[in-house]
């Protein structure tokens, strides 16, 4: 996120696009609705009229996948009509008049074709961002898991520097993360193309700091592969071992049948978890590990704030920390790594060799966290970044993007579009919830139906349908709902049985390799 | 602006109540009704003062402070008024303090000990209601509401929920979902925040039943396992259980609000089914090993794949839920002694 919760408060103005926020990030939510309250105004932009729909002043519902003609339409309004943010244009961003020139083959009436809102609504979405000001934008998965997620991602900043909405308070483009730490993961430099506090591997300098910090003599130099393509590699045994460190890939990744296909193929696969799951079934060796309240630590929020995760109990059995497992296999192919906790690890390592997190430690987030870029010890941490318009790359880019379909899309056969997500009760493949009691709550998938199609296809409330993609197939209670349009289907990926993943296309973005887990078609039939 | 209080002058400013500046300055008046960062509603009066040159007493979480004010909040007035409401309060009130899961938490108990209230000496009808255990995470009993609706201002004022509001009038007032159904019936999300504004034993944690009393417990701040907020809470402890977990107030980013997972999904760290001890396969089941052997046979084939096939061959993904030194630690391990940049994790997908 560009900006920060605490600003959703004050905000004036929301657009929220893909993001089901009040299931997914509940107490974020709360904030919004509070802004709400004083008077700020919502814009909800989502195939699903949705709990923030309900809450919405204008509410587009869009065709899956129809972001970027619907962004493109909406800023062809706004620079036909002078709408946007001239000086902030002028002086703070570059290549506006390639980006205009795409803009301009989007007019509202082609962009209401692609994505079902009508130009009405389109233009009165252009004047009330363009009179309601600072706007923070917030999204979700339903913007980056698309094969043109990273284009999709383009588009909502192209908007926000085109209405100049960048670089203060309760403003910005403000991905909501979906786990814990997805965040302090990409930090730390779990990534195949960077270190820690994204200095990239392909930079020779980086790679002498980190040689030397590492006390080792040379480094990789080309970026890794990343996880779809090491699984695609299991198969055909250009990777050999795969260490998989809690991650239930076997239900969280698109088509099922596949994923479980190459996790099979694996010659050596260690699996470390808390707990043993559908992938530790193909692992060749599973170690133990310490759970959440169990090791001294830190997660990195969706705000960039670094917060403290503590030790108050032991780890059951042998299980260890996770930390220590990483360390004793370092130690036995040759290497002694000094930190030993992970306050050590964070304070001697971390903070050192990442720029932007230099000023963060220990002793510095015994209550509230830090939200980097927090560059040395007597910073206060930085809540919205981009400050005055002055962007990493000195002035913001705009990206040119275009439209493209979903890879897969309804047809005779296949008449539904499917999309997926989270549920409130429920959280990713149940390994925590399933055991906590959330059960009651939500016992069992759905197959989430408009009343249209239910009373088309003769489903009752709860009655069992079939539904069925080129991948495969489930069996699922239908739940019929206003919330979904004719002809969609809308599932989640929290049980094993009736896993949307059983039916999802594993296709990607071509720069990312995000699976499109918002769309592809299925059919849907009474049992 | 300045104002006096118990003779002592305080700075006040524009805005602030009597309470504000009471609290900043030490001063103690205990609230039921009140809530920090919304409207006061006044209606409870227990945290009444005497302000010099009024006739009746204040509410002070409602009252403005205004230049040479000079409050008393602590005269045989005052405190007269206090023990008054709480014999009211605790004339229809279960005394079963000895059993209650609120006893040593209790805004009402703390009042009654401290005005000397004993037992109400006011004798009049009581309310008999079922207790509601329906569902496995908040257990409701209205016997012990002191109607202070505080669960009710934060359910539609804070989480902006709107599952519950009072039904009927005077004494037979009620904290109800709409039709007056069990919570898994109504539009409640289970966020649980009108347990954690409960005053008294109305609205407790039912997983912490019995696990131990307010004074038995140490309180541990940390972050939530769940989604990428962050929300700080505050785990209850005894030994090593959790008893139960509240939100942090005025921590960021939640400021004091939780959801369903963070308050109520804990559970997952004491389940029976936890990995205890590194496994093998052998012959297509799982043996126990010792982590020496699990450790050297990972380090070992991986030393033996970098060999025969480079270390480009060995890939790995870390967790997006363990913590930021368990991802670097992994990375580390895959750069500097496995020599691959082929470390990833789910962010992607």
């Amino acid at each position: 996120m560009t900006n920060s919760f605490g600003e959703f408060a004050d905000a004036k103005m929301f657009l929220c696009i893909g993001t089901n926020m009040t299931e997914a990030h509940p107490v974020a939510s709360t904030f919004l609705k509070n802004a709400l309250r004083k008077g700020a105004k919502l814009i909800v932009v989502d195939p699903r009229r949705q709990p923030l729909a309900k809450l919405a002043d204008i509410y587009c519902q869009i065709k899956v996948g129809s972001d970027i003609a619907f962004l493109n339409g909406l800023m062809n309004v706004i620079i036909n009509e002078g709408l946007y943010d001239k000086d902030f244009v002028e002086n703070r961003c570059d290549n506006f008049e390639a980006f205009k020139a795409k803009i301009m083959e989007y007019p509202p009436e082609r962009a209401a074709e692609i994505s079902g809102v009508n130009v009405e609504t389109i233009r009165k979405v252009a004047h009330m961002l363009a009179t309601i000001k600072p706007a923070m934008l917030c999204y979700t998965l339903g913007i980056t898991e698309h094969t043109t997620g990273k284009d999709n991602v383009m588009s909502t900043a192209n908007l926000q520097l085109l209405l100049g909405n960048m670089g203060m308070p309760s403003a910005g483009v403000n991905p909501l993360r979906g786990q814990n730490n997805v965040q302090g993961a990409c930090d730390m430099g779990a990534l195949p193309n960077v270190f820690p506090g994204y200095q990239k591997v392909i930079d020779p300098a980086a790679r002498e700091k980190f040689e030397k910090a590492w006390n080792v003599k040379k480094l990789p130099e080309n970026n890794g592969m990343m996880m779809p393509q090491m699984m695609e590699a299991l198969v055909d045994k250009k990777v050999r071992a795969f260490y998989v460190f809690g991650e239930n890939l076997a239900n969280t990744e698109p088509d099922i049948r596949k994923v479980e296909h190459e996790l099979s193929s694996a010659e050596f696969l260690v699996c470390q978890d808390i707990f043993p799951t559908e992938t530790t079934r193909f692992a060749h060796v599973i170690l133990p590990a310490a759970s959440w309240c169990e090791d001294d630590g830190t997660f990195t929020s969706s705000e960039r704030r670094v917060n403290r995760v503590r030790k108050v109990k032991n780890p059951p059995g042998n299980a260890k920390p996770n930390w220590w497992i990483f360390k004793e296999i370092a130690r036995r192919m040759g290497q002694e790594w000094a930190s030993n906790s992970g306050p050590e690890i964070w304070d001697n390592e971390v903070s050192v060799l990442a720029p932007a997190l230099g000023g963060i430690k220990y002793s510095r987030i015994e209550n509230d966290g830090l939200q980097w870029p927090c560059p040395n010890t007597d910073h206060p941490g930085t809540s919205f970044l981009h400050r005055d318009g002055v962007f990493t790359h000195g002035k913001g880019i705009f990206n040119p993007v275009d439209w493209k379909a979903p890879a897969e899309v309804p047809d005779k056969e296949y008449p539904f579009v499917l999309s997926t997500g989270r549920r409130l009760y429920q959280y990713h493949t149940r390994t925590q919830t399933g055991r906590s009691g959330l059960d009651f709550l939500m016992p069992e998938e759905t197959a989430d139906i408009s009343v249209a199609d239910a009373q088309r296809l003769g489903i009752k409330p709860d009655e069992r349908v079939k539904v069925r993609s080129r991948r495969g197939e489930v069996e699922v209670r239908a739940r019929i709902t206003d919330q979904v349009p004719p002809g969609m289907v809308w599932m989640s990926f929290h049980f094993r049985e009736g896993s949307a993943n059983w039916l999802t296309n594993a296709v990607y973005d071509p720069a990312t390799l995000t699976a499109e887990y918002k769309a592809c078609a299925v059919a849907v039939e009474k049992v | 602006m300045k104002i006096t209080i118990n003779g002592k002058i305080c700075e006040a400013a524009e805005g602030q109540t009597v309470l504000d500046v009471a609290r900043a300055n030490g001063f103690y008046i205990p609230t039921l009704c009140y809530l920090s960062g919304l409207t006061p509603t006044g209606a409870c009066r227990i945290c009444v003062v005497e302000v010099e040159g009024m006739r009746n007493l204040v509410a002070s979480c409602s009252a403005p402070a205004t230049e040479g004010m000079v409050v008393r909040t602590d005269t045989e007035r005052v405190l007269a008024a206090r023990r008054f409401i709480v014999e009211l309060l605790v004339s229809c009130h279960p005394l079963d303090c000895m059993t209650c899961e609120k006893t040593g938490d209790c805004t009402l108990q703390n009042l009654a000990y401290e005005l000397g209230v004993t037992a109400s000496t006011m004798v009049g009808e009581k309310y008999d209601y079922p207790v509601d255990y329906s569902n496995p995470f908040i257990v409701r009993d209205y016997n012990k509401c002191i109607l202070c609706l505080k669960c009710v201002r934060v359910c539609n004022e804070i989480q902006g929920i709107e599952a519950i509001k009072t039904i009927q009038r005077g004494f037979d007032t009620k904290v109800a979902t709409a039709y007056d159904t069990p919570l898994q019936e109504s539009n409640c999300v289970f966020c649980g925040q009108c347990v954690q504004a409960c005053p008294v034993g109305a609205l407790t944690e039912r997983k912490a039943k019995g696990l131990g009393r307010a004074w038995e417990t140490r309180k541990v701040r940390t972050t939530c396992p769940y989604c990428g907020v962050g929300c700080q809470l505050e785990l209850h402890l005894k030994g090593e259980q959790i008893v139960k977990i509240t939100a942090v107030e005025d921590g960021a980013p939640n400021k004091g609000r939780l959801c369903v997972k963070g308050r109520f999904g804990y559970d997952f760290i004491y389940s029976e089914d936890r990995l205890t001890t590194p496994l093998i396969r052998e012959n297509g089941s799982f043996r126990e090993a010792s982590w020496n052997e699990a450790l050297d046979l990972v380090a070992n084939k991986f030393k033996q794949i970098i060999a025969e096939s480079g270390p480009d061959a060995i890939a790995g993904v870390s967790c997006a839920r363990s913590i930021n030194e368990d991802s670097y630690q992994m990375q580390k391990l895959f750069r500097a002694v496995i020599g691959t940049n082929n470390i990833d994790h789910c962010a992607r997908t």
